[in-house]
C-alpha cells in the first residue's frame, strides 16, 4: 500500500495550499474529474517544449519520434486494460468514443425493430447516442431494471434480452451510486443472443482492474481525466474485427490511404481509420504518464483505498437519522446522499462555503429519479489521494455545518 | 439597501419565501405567457407565468422544482412585478441584476429582493438567483 500523504505532495492542486472560500480545499468530486500529478503535467508540457511535431506524417526525425511516442502510449493503454495495441483508438474522451460506436456501428448496422438495451442509471453519454441511433434506424430502446441496491444484475438483464437485441450499452460502474454491475455475466448472456456489448468504463477503469480480454466486451470506452490524466483525451477499445467493420465518424487527413475524384475512399486500417485530423498529442503523452503513475501505485491499491475512504464515511454517518445514504453498500469511491428536508443543491452550496467540493444534481442520469425517490442527490467521490482527515471534515460539516443560508450570511 | 434590513431579516425573508412560496402554483386561468427554464449546471426546472395586458403585468406565478435560492428569488420576483407596468417591471429586473453582479443599484426598487445581495459569495448560485428573473425578462421582451 502506498503512503497517501507522500502521494499528495506530487499533486500541485493538493500540495500548494489551495483554498476555496478561504478554507483549505477538500476535493471530493473525483467522479467528475481528478487532479493531475506533476509527472502528467510535465509529460503534457514536454510535447510543447521539446517534441512538437505532427504525427503520422513522417519525413524527419521529430515526426518519427512523435509517431514512436504515440505508439508507446497506445501500447501503455493496451497493457493497462489488457487488449491489443491496434484495438486502442484515441478519442477526445469517453463521450466521443460512445458516439463513435453509436454512429459507426449502430447507425450503420441497426435495422428497424432491432433492440438496444440500456439502463435507467446510465449517464447521458451512454444513452443519448443510442437514442439518436434508434431514431435514425428505427431500432427500439429497451431498459434493464436496476435492483434494490442499484445494481444491474444478470437476472434482470436476462428478462429483457432477446433475439432482437443487437446492442447492449451499459456502464461497468454507475456514476450516481457507484454500484458495480454484473457486467461479466451480462456480456456472456448477450453474446448467446448474438448481441454486442458496449461497456462504458468511465467510472470503472480508473478504479478497478479491467481486462478487455477477460471481460470479452466488444467495446470499452473511458476518459483519461478521471484517472489523473489530461482532459480532451480518452479511448475507444474495440475488438479488432469490429473496428474493421465499423464506419468512422470523422473523415479527413490521416485516416485514408487513397481517395479519388469520383468519391471512392480507401480507409487506413484501424485504429488510424478512426483518428482523422491531428490527434491530441500532448494529451496522448499525458495519458501514458497517468497510466504509468496509476500502475506505480497499483490499481488494486487504489480501489482498496477508495473502498476504505467511503466505508469510513458511511461508518461515521451511520445512526444519524437526518442523513439519507442511497448506496450504503458502496464498494467503490462514490457516496450518494441527501440531508432530510434539504435540497441537494443547498447542501452542496453549504459544503462549498466550508471549502468542500461535492456535486449535487442528477449527475447526468436524468431518468434515475424514480428509483431514488428524489430528483437530486449530493455525490461525494474519492480517489487515490483522499485522506481520512478530509472525510472527517466532510462528515463534521455535513452533520454540524449549520443552516444552509450560512453560506451567504457568514 | 434599506438600513432596517439586517442579516437575520434577510435570512428570514429567504426561508419564508422558500418554505411558503405564495406564488408557486399554476395560473388559475388562461392568457398567461409561459417560459420554461432549467439551468444546465443544476436541477432547477421551473415554469414562469406572466399575465401581461395593455402594457401591465397583471399577475405572475411559477411552478416546478428548485433549490432554496431559485424558489425564494422567483417567488419574490412575482410579488415585485405584479401590478407594475412593463417598463417599471423591467427597471426592477435591471436593478436586481445590478445587485447580483455587485454593481450600483437602487435598493428601494427591490424591497424583499434585497435579501439576495450576498449571492455573489456563492458565485455558483448566481444562476439560481436569477433564473426566474431571466424568464420574466424574456417574457416582457416578446410580449
Amino acid at each position: 500500500m502506498y503512503d497517501v500523504y507522500e502521494i499528495r505532495k506530487l499533486f500541485p492542486m493538493l500540495s500548494k495550499g489551495q483554498l476555496m472560500q478561504g478554507k483549505p480545499l477538500v476535493y471530493l468530486d473525483n467522479a467528475s474529474t481528478t487532479f493531475k500529478p506533476q509527472c502528467v503535467i510535465d509529460a503534457c508540457d514536454k510535447y510543447y517544449t521539446d517534441m512538437t511535431a505532427n504525427s503520422h506524417r513522417g519525413d524527419y526525425d521529430l515526426l518519427y519520434n512523435m509517431d514512436k511516442a504515440v505508439a508507446e502510449s497506445r501500447k501503455t493503454v493496451a497493457r493497462f486494460v489488457d487488449c491489443k495495441p491496434e484495438e486502442v483508438v484515441f478519442t477526445a474522451g469517453d463521450t466521443m468514443a460512445l458516439n463513435m460506436i453509436a454512429h459507426g456501428y449502430g447507425v450503420k448496422y441497426l435495422k428497424p425493430g432491432d433492440e438496444i438495451i440500456v439502463s435507467v442509471a446510465e449517464h447521458a453519454s451512454c444513452i443519448l447516442p443510442w437514442f439518436r441511433a434508434a431514431k435514425e434506424t428505427g431500432a427500439v430502446i429497451k431498459y434493464v431494471d436496476i435492483d434494490e441496491r442499484g445494481v444491474i444484475t444478470a437476472e434482470n438483464f436476462a428478462k429483457v434480452v432477446s433475439n432482437k437485441t443487437k446492442i447492449v450499452s451499459l456502464a461497468h460502474v454507475g456514476n450516481v451510486l457507484g454500484t458495480i454491475n454484473e457486467i461479466d455475466e451480462i456480456i456472456k448472456i448477450a453474446h448467446k443472443y448474438g448481441a454486442l456489448v458496449v461497456v462504458d468504463g468511465a467510472q470503472s477503469v480508473p478504479h478497478l482492474k479491467t481486462s478487455f480480454k477477460e471481460l470479452d466486451a466488444d467495446f470499452l470506452t473511458f476518459s483519461a481525466h478521471k484517472m489523473c490524466g489530461p482532459t480532451g483525451i480518452g479511448c475507444l477499445i474495440g475488438k479488432y474485427e469490429l473496428l474493421e467493420k465499423m464506419e468512422p465518424l470523422m473523415a479527413g487527413g490521416g485516416m485514408n490511404a487513397i481517395f479519388k475524384k469520383d468519391g471512392t475512399i480507401d480507409y487506413l486500417l484501424p485504429p488510424a481509420k478512426f483518428e482523422a485530423g491531428t490527434n491530441n498529442l500532448s494529451g496522448i503523452l499525458g495519458f501514458k504518464a497517468a497510466i504509468e503513475f496509476i500502475e506505480s501505485l497499483g490499481i488494486e491499491n487504489i480501489h482498496q483505498h477508495d473502498v476504505e475512504m467511503v466505508s469510513y464515511a458511511i461508518e461515521k454517518l451511520k445512526g444519524h437519522d437526518n442523513v439519507i445514504i442511497y448506496n450504503p453498500d458502496a464498494k467503490n469511491g462514490i457516496l450518494s446522499f441527501n440531508l432530510k428536508g434539504i435540497f441537494a443543491q443547498d447542501e452542496a452550496t453549504l459544503l462549498n462555503s466550508k471549502g468542500i467540493a461535492v456535486r449535487s444534481g442528477e449527475h447526468c442520469a436524468k431518468i434515475l429519479d424514480n428509483y431514488l425517490g428524489t430528483k437530486a442527490t449530493c455525490r461525494m467521490s474519492t480517489y487515490l489521494y483522499t485522506t481520512k482527515e478530509e472525510i472527517d471534515i466532510f462528515v463534521e460539516n455535513l452533520l454540524n455545518g449549520g443552516d444552509i443560508l450560512d453560506a451567504y450570511f457568514s | 439597501m434599506p438600513i432596517s434590513l439586517n442579516n437575520e431579516m434577510m435570512r428570514a425573508i429567504i426561508m419564508d419565501h422558500y418554505s411558503n412560496p405564495q406564488n408557486k402554483h399554476q395560473p388559475s386561468k388562461d392568457g398567461y405567457e409561459k417560459m420554461h427554464m432549467h439551468s444546465d449546471n443544476c436541477i432547477d426546472d421551473l415554469d414562469i407565468f406572466l399575465l401581461v395586458k395593455d402594457g401591465m403585468v397583471l399577475d405572475a406565478c411559477f411552478d416546478g422544482t428548485a433549490c432554496t435560492i431559485s424558489t425564494a428569488s422567483t417567488d419574490i420576483m412575482c410579488d415585485l412585478v405584479r401590478g407594475k407596468s412593463k417598463e417599471e417591471a423591467q427597471k426592477i429586473i435591471d436593478a436586481y441584476h445590478h445587485m447580483i453582479h455587485e454593481e450600483e443599484y437602487d435598493p428601494d426598487l427591490l424591497e424583499e429582493a434585497n435579501a439576495f445581495m450576498n449571492t455573489s459569495k456563492q458565485a455558483a448560485r448566481i444562476r439560481c438567483a436569477t433564473i426566474g428573473w431571466n424568464a420574466a425578462e424574456e417574457i416582457l421582451k416578446v410580449k
